[in-house]
């Protein structure tokens, strides 16, 4: 439905961009891999009949930076990720390869499972949050603080060793009341505009407010290079802007509400592949 | 912290050919227009100069202005006639300088 | 739960970050007449022409913080007969100058992409100076979204 409502031919302009990529062999291993960008047939119970990805309702110019490794300014993150990840710090003296060795294979579905359960905490944490918990336990470091360059490169880096995996979060068992805190935020109407994220996210995607062009509001792309911050940023800076965006007081990152809607927000995306770092508007 | 320049150079070339090279920097490009949450303008701190030299001669430069985005690209070319050596440098506002090199082959 | 149903407005530090966030004031965009100018200073005094000079720039740009910028001169780049400088202006921006490229015989060709800001809907001009002291111009418009919520 979304896509209809965006017209054929920018559909068949992205497809073919990416085809052609293939064709040429110019995108590197990972971009040759599938991506599922599009869900004709959500599971049963699915809020949404379609699950598509972010990347469809760019333009094709916000599109061409994504597939191209090189053009792709978020990989100025990962590749800050990739040095972080063998450096020892902290009174242990560990990285995080000590632990977790060659990345490729220890991280390679992580980035498409959180948030995740904690049974210590009895709660469930995002990527952040279990990269910070590493820090202060494991390596016994200081925690990064949640939009530093630090955090955003490994949280990048991460997220796109599992690169082309579908996401799929647990929602069930311990999982389950934060799950229904999260949808229930995310069907709340919230400040001076009196908007849920269902408003815009569920109920209008594929038009335009003014003239941009409201997506589904997936995170499968995240960390996400926007040309708006022109930098990486998080989920929950994301959500920020879009509680300020409806002029209310948004929740702070790294909140139990924040990654509750996250959880919930993850689960509407499920089955698309990881794609960060995605470049979006 | 900032990552090291990002440049995409072919590891050989034939004799003649003109090649195509890509650079991305991780730069702010503070561009001295934006004011910080007091109110007090953000002094202007940007990439003013980029360079790309061949065997020590210039193939390519750019003077650039505040109105170049943040992690400053460029995609250009160059004509390879021998093997040796690219050196890229970008220049800041205060005169501090990144710079790289890359090799290329000819054949 | 109250953080479930707070209706919370916020003062006028929201609407002061809107602001910062576009961040230039109208006051202070650069004028077509100061876009004339630089063109004429660059020229040197030469006949601007049309032709030869091509700018590859997207009609709808989806954010005015990072739009792709192409330039290409038809020249055959020789020691003889070639590109020197491109200079790129903007007539919407607080200051009309972008970039300036120099291009030499080992360029191979005279083309270059970048990334620039645009402040609003506005014209984006590609002036090229020639080895020979020649001059061309090309222009176009590129038309700024103004995101959702003023963002």
């Amino acid at each position: 439905m979304g896509l209809r409502k965006m017209g054929p031919n920018k559909r068949n302009l992205a497809v073919g961009a990416v085809m052609a990529l293939m064709t040429l062999g110019l995108g590197v291993a990972a971009q040759a891999q599938e991506m599922i960008r599009r869900i004709d047939n959500p599971p049963p119970g699915h809020p949404l009949p379609e699950i598509i990805s972010g990347y469809e309702f760019r333009a094709p110019e916000t599109q061409a930076l994504q597939d191209d490794d090189f053009d792709n300014p978020g990989f100025l993150w990962v590749e800050q990720g990739e040095e972080l990840w063998d450096e020892a710090e902290g009174k242990a003296g560990k990285s995080c390869a000590d632990c977790h060795g060659d990345p490729a294979e220890s991280m390679k579905t992580a980035g498409a499972e959180y948030p995740k359960w904690n049974e210590k905490l009895g709660k469930p944490i995002n990527l952040e949050a279990r990269i910070n918990l590493c820090r202060t336990e494991n390596m016994q470091a200081k925690p990064w603080k949640l939009e530093s360059e630090q955090m955003l490169s490994m949280t990048s880096f991460v997220r796109t060793q599992a690169r082309g995996v579908p996401v799929k979060v647990q929602i069930d068992g311990p999982m389950k009341p934060f799950f229904e805190k999260g949808k229930k935020l995310y069907y709340t109407r919230m400040g001076q505009l009196d908007m849920a994220c269902a408003n815009c996210h569920e109920d209008n995607y594929g038009k335009r407010i003014r003239s941009d062009m409201l997506s589904q509001g997936q995170i499968n792309g995240f960390p996400t290079y926007r040309l708006k911050w022109q930098k990486v940023g998080s989920i929950h800076r994301r959500f920020k802007g879009c509680m300020k965006q409806v002029r209310a007081e948004p929740f702070k990152p790294g909140s139990d509400e924040f990654t509750a809607l996250e959880l919930y927000v993850a689960y509407r995306g499920t089955g698309l592949s990881v794609e960060a770092p995605a470049v979006r508007q | 912290m900032a990552s090291k320049p990002r440049v995409k150079v072919p590891k050989k070339a034939e004799k003649g050919e003109i090649i195509t090279i890509k650079t991305l920097l991780s730069h702010k490009m503070e561009s001295g227009q934006r004011k910080d949450k007091k109110g007090n303008k953000i002094p202007r701190k940007i990439i003013n100069k980029f360079t790309c030299t061949f065997n020590g001669k210039m193939v390519f430069s750019c003077d650039l202005e505040p109105a170049i985005s943040a992690n400053p690209y460029f995609k250009f070319n160059a004509r390879v006639d021998e093997p040796g050596t690219f050196e890229f440098t970008w220049v800041e506002d205060g005169g501090a300088v990144f710079s790289t090199k890359k090799k290329i082959r000819i054949g | 739960m109250h953080a479930l149903t707070r209706r919370q407005v916020l003062g006028a530090g929201a609407g002061a970050a809107v602001v910062a966030g576009v961040g230039i004031p109208v006051s202070a965009l650069a004028d077509a007449d100061e876009t004339q100018k630089m063109i004429k200073e660059f020229a040197g005094g030469a006949a601007i022409k049309e032709g030869r000079v091509e700018l590859d720039m997207p009609e709808i740009a989806e954010n005015g913080n990072t739009v792709e910028l192409g330039v290409s001169v038809d020249s055959p780049m020789s020691e003889s007969d070639y590109v020197k400088d491109v200079i790129i202006l903007a007539d919407g921006n607080p200051n009309p100058g972008v970039a300036t490229f120099h291009f030499t015989p080992l360029s191979g060709e005279a083309s270059a992409v970048t990334r620039m800001r645009l402040a609003k809907t506005q014209n984006v001009y590609a002036v090229a100076k020639m080895s020979d002291g020649s001059v061309y111009m090309t222009k176009t418009t590129v038309k700024v979204t103004i995101g959702g919520c003023g963002g």
